[in-house]
C-alpha cells in the first residue's frame, strides 16, 4: 500500500510540472502580439468572411458545427447514440 | 409505492410552467442559424423540462405514460434524418459528401434556398434549419430516455429495497 | 513574466490539478467521479480561451455589424461543443456502471472492493 501513494504522488507531481509549462507557454490571451496587432489566423479569418456567401447563415458557430466541419458532428452523435443504448442495456435487468 | 411524486402544489406548477419552457426551446432549435444556440443547445433546454415534469410527477407515473420504446423510436428517426441529408449531398449537386445541396441554383425546392444578409428570415442556409432539428430530436429524446430509464430501475418499493 | 494577463490559464491549471487529486487519493467512487468531471470541465475552459480576441463580439451576423468588426474565432467554440457533449454521454455510463457496483458489492469504498477481490 506504501507503493501506490509513491508512485501516484510521483504521477501528480509530473502532471503539475507540465500544467505549469501549459501556463507559460499558450498563446497571449487577447490573442495580440508584441507591437499590438492581431495574431494571424488565416483559415477562422477566411471562416469569417465568406459564411453569408458560401453557407447562407448568420451564425458563425453553426455553420462550422453543421457545414464546414460536418464530419465531427456525425461522430458526436455517434457517441450520444452509444451512451443511451449503453445505458439502456445496462438498466434492463433490473426492471422486471 | 413510496415513489408517489411530490404535493399538489408543486405537481400544478409544473404543469403550467412545461408548455412555455417546451416553446423556448423549439425556438432554440429552430431559429439555430440566425441567432445563438442550435440543436444540441436547445435539445438540452427541452429535456430538462421533460426532465421537471418527471421529478414532479413520479418516475412510476412517467413509465406508464411514454414507454421508452417510442422515446428510442424518435431518436432513430433524428438519427436516420441525419444521415440521409448528408448522402444526398452525393446524389443530387457535386458528388461530395455533407454538400449543401439546396443552397443557390441546385434548390429541391425554393424552400431554405436564400442566402442571409444582417437581419434575415427564416428561410435561408440550405440544408442546416433540416440537420437542426434532426439532432435536436436526438438529444431531446436520448436525455430524456437517459433520466427516465435511470430514475425508474432504482426506485425503492414498499419495505424500503430495490426491485 | 512574458504575458500580462493571463488569469483563465491559472484558472484551468488549478481545476486539472485538483480533478487529479480528487482521482488519485480519494477513497469513494462518487467522488473519483466528481474528480473525473473537474478534468473535463478544466480542458473546456482551456478551448474556449483560445479563441478570445481582445475588443471583439460573438461571430453572428446582425443589422449592426460592419465590415470591419472584429469577431472573436469561431472554430474553438465548435470543438468545445463537441467535448461537451461526449462529456455528458460519458458520465451517464460511469454512473450507471456505479450503481451496478453498488449493488453487488454493497460498499462504494475501492479499497475494500479490491480486498475482496483478491
Amino acid at each position: 500500500m506504501n507503493w501506490r501513494y509513491v508512485f501516484s504522488g510521483l504521477f501528480f507531481t509530473i502532471v503539475a510540472f507540465f500544467l505549469v509549462f501549459a501556463v507559460i507557454l499558450s498563446p497571449t490571451f487577447g490573442l495580440k502580439d508584441s507591437d499590438d496587432n492581431y495574431i494571424d489566423r488565416p483559415m477562422d479569418q477566411h471562416i469569417i468572411d465568406n459564411t453569408q456567401g458560401e453557407t447562407g447563415a448568420d451564425n458563425g458557430v453553426t455553420a462550422v458545427v453543421f457545414d464546414y466541419r460536418g464530419f465531427d458532428t456525425l461522430g458526436e452523435a455517434t457517441v450520444l447514440f452509444t451512451a443511451v443504448a449503453g445505458v439502456i442495456v445496462l438498466f434492463r435487468r433490473l426492471k422486471k | 409505492m413510496s415513489d408517489a411524486g411530490m404535493s399538489k402544489i408543486v405537481k400544478t406548477m409544473s404543469g403550467v410552467c412545461f408548455p412555455f419552457i417546451v416553446i423556448f426551446g423549439l425556438y432554440v432549435i429552430i431559429h439555430g442559424h440566425l441567432t445563438p444556440g442550435g440543436g444540441f443547445q436547445g435539445g438540452a433546454v427541452v429535456a430538462s423540462a421533460c426532465a421537471m415534469i418527471m421529478i414532479a410527477y413520479g418516475s412510476v407515473w412517467t413509465m406508464k405514460k411514454i414507454k421508452e420504446k417510442h422515446l428510442s423510436i424518435f431518436e432513430s428517426i433524428g438519427a436516420l434524418t441525419f444521415i440521409t441529408t448528408a448522402f444526398f449531398g452525393i446524389l443530387l449537386a457535386d458528388g461530395v459528401f455533407f454538400d449543401n445541396f439546396i443552397l443557390g441554383e441546385n434548390g429541391i425546392g425554393r424552400l431554405f434556398a436564400n442566402t442571409a444578409s444582417g437581419s434575415s428570415d427564416i428561410w435561408t442556409a440550405g440544408v442546416i434549419p433540416i440537420m437542426n432539428i434532426a439532432v435536436g430530436l436526438k438529444v431531446i429524446a436520448g436525455l430524456f430516455a437517459i433520466v427516465l430509464v435511470m430514475a425508474y430501475a432504482t426506485h425503492k418499493i414498499k419495505g424500503g429495497e430495490m426491485q | 513574466m512574458m504575458q500580462t494577463f493571463y488569469i483563465p490559464y491559472l484558472a484551468v491549471a488549478g481545476l486539472i490539478i485538483i480533478g487529479l487529486y480528487a482521482v488519485l487519493f480519494k477513497r469513494n467512487l462518487i467522488k473519483m467521479i466528481i474528480g473525473i468531471t473537474l478534468i473535463e470541465s478544466g480542458v473546456n475552459l482551456y478551448l474556449i480561451t483560445l479563441s478570445f480576441r481582445e475588443g471583439s463580439v460573438a461571430p453572428i451576423y446582425t443589422a449592426e455589424t460592419t465590415a470591419n468588426t472584429v469577431m472573436s474565432l469561431p472554430v474553438p467554440q465548435a470543438l468545445t461543443l463537441t467535448s461537451i457533449v461526449i462529456g455528458v454521454a460519458v458520465l451517464a455510463l460511469m454512473l450507471s456502471l456505479v450503481i451496478h457496483i453498488f449493488r453487488h458489492y454493497g460498499t462504494l469504498d475501492v479499497r475494500k472492493i479490491r480486498e475482496e477481490d483478491e
